[in-house]
């Protein structure tokens, strides 16, 4: 018990690492963390699965600034993800916006479930129902 | 009711089977650019050193041409290198350069005075403007800029003698005939 302390201190005492450098890091906290926010939402288009906050690919690094460069000179978020869109488009958003070309990706499994609950309660109703027509046949 | 329905899952299995087998033999590093049929987005690049003159989007205007994005980090860009100065030697359409993240200001130019320069002018960039303008994400990357300015088609990896001649070169003819 004592060393499952000891463990869990040590661990709670490690600082998460970050692939964000500190010399990338804003003075303004304000503008760094809607920058953080804006980062999490961007892939990194070399790795493909991490978000440029996550990754240490230079790219993803130089979009990092890139973002923050737009911050600082008075861009909105959505403006700065729109920048980002508009080069490398929606693949670049680790959330695919809801629009003509995704509605199967966003509502395709809701689609398909609702199909086989349908056809599940379909079946059990017919079920019930033969097994009535047998019984009255029997009874 | 009807038993034709019991295949209606099964189909529809069919069906999704195709959709993924499909989606499993694309490459996912190759991504279909949005910028195709665009306009080539503002962007300033330094000359690199040794040279007087950068590059920008402005330079990009009344002749198809290409833009190369290159690095002499890069392994692929030196198997492509040698087409590039042949398309410069036999005048076949001007190559513009975009010098990608060099690890110092002399390796571009290095390799350059190495391997012979391709290109009509050349843009440094050290913090991927560039890339991220053309919507970059490897190196080489080529582009089809038509004589209005816009991005007509991209390629991705290196150019080859068979690429050229498959792809290429009838999108630049078909360009000039714009």
């Amino acid at each position: 018990m004592r060393y499952l302390i000891v463990i869990l201190a040590l661990v709670m005492m490690a600082a998460p690492v970050y692939a964000v450098d500190p010399s990338e890091i804003l003075k303004d906290p304000v503008l760094e963390k809607r920058a953080r926010a804006i980062s999490k939402g961007l892939r990194c288009v070399v790795c493909q699965n991490q978000s440029i906050d996550d990754s240490d690919a230079q790219l993803a690094r130089d979009l990092r600034v890139l973002v923050r460069e737009r911050l600082v000179a008075g861009d909105s978020d959505q403006a700065v993800v729109d920048y980002v869109v508009s080069r490398y488009g929606d693949f670049v958003l680790l959330r695919p916006p809801v629009k003509g070309a995704t509605l199967v990706l966003w509502f395709g499994p809701v689609v398909i479930a609702l199909i086989g609950i349908i056809g599940l309660v379909l079946f059990f109703r017919r079920q019930k129902k033969y097994a009535a027509e047998i019984n009255r046949d029997i009874g | 009711m009807n038993r034709l329905a019991y295949y209606v899952p099964l189909v529809l299995l069919g069906i999704l089977a195709v959709y993924f087998a499909a989606g499993l033999g694309r490459n996912p590093a190759t991504l279909e650019s949005v910028l195709i049929n665009q306009q080539v987005p503002e962007f300033s690049l330094e000359p690199i050193e040794g040279s007087s003159k950068g590059l920008t989007n402005a330079d990009l205007k009344n002749q198809v041409v290409l833009v190369n994005i290159f690095g002499s980090w890069c392994v692929s860009c030196r198997i492509e290198h040698p087409f590039l100065m042949d398309l410069k030697e036999k005048n076949i359409v001007p190559v513009y350069g975009i010098d990608w993240r060099e690890p110092d200001r002399q390796a571009g130019p290095r390799w350059l005075k190495k391997f012979g320069n391709p290109y009509t002018l050349i843009g440094d960039d050290p913090k991927s403007r560039g890339a991220i303008a053309f919507g970059v994400t490897g190196a080489p990357e080529t582009f089809f800029v038509d004589k209005q300015g816009v991005i007509r088609y991209k390629h991705m990896g290196p150019i080859t003698e068979q690429i050229w001649n498959d792809t290429l070169k009838p999108i630049l003819e078909a360009l000039r005939k714009e």
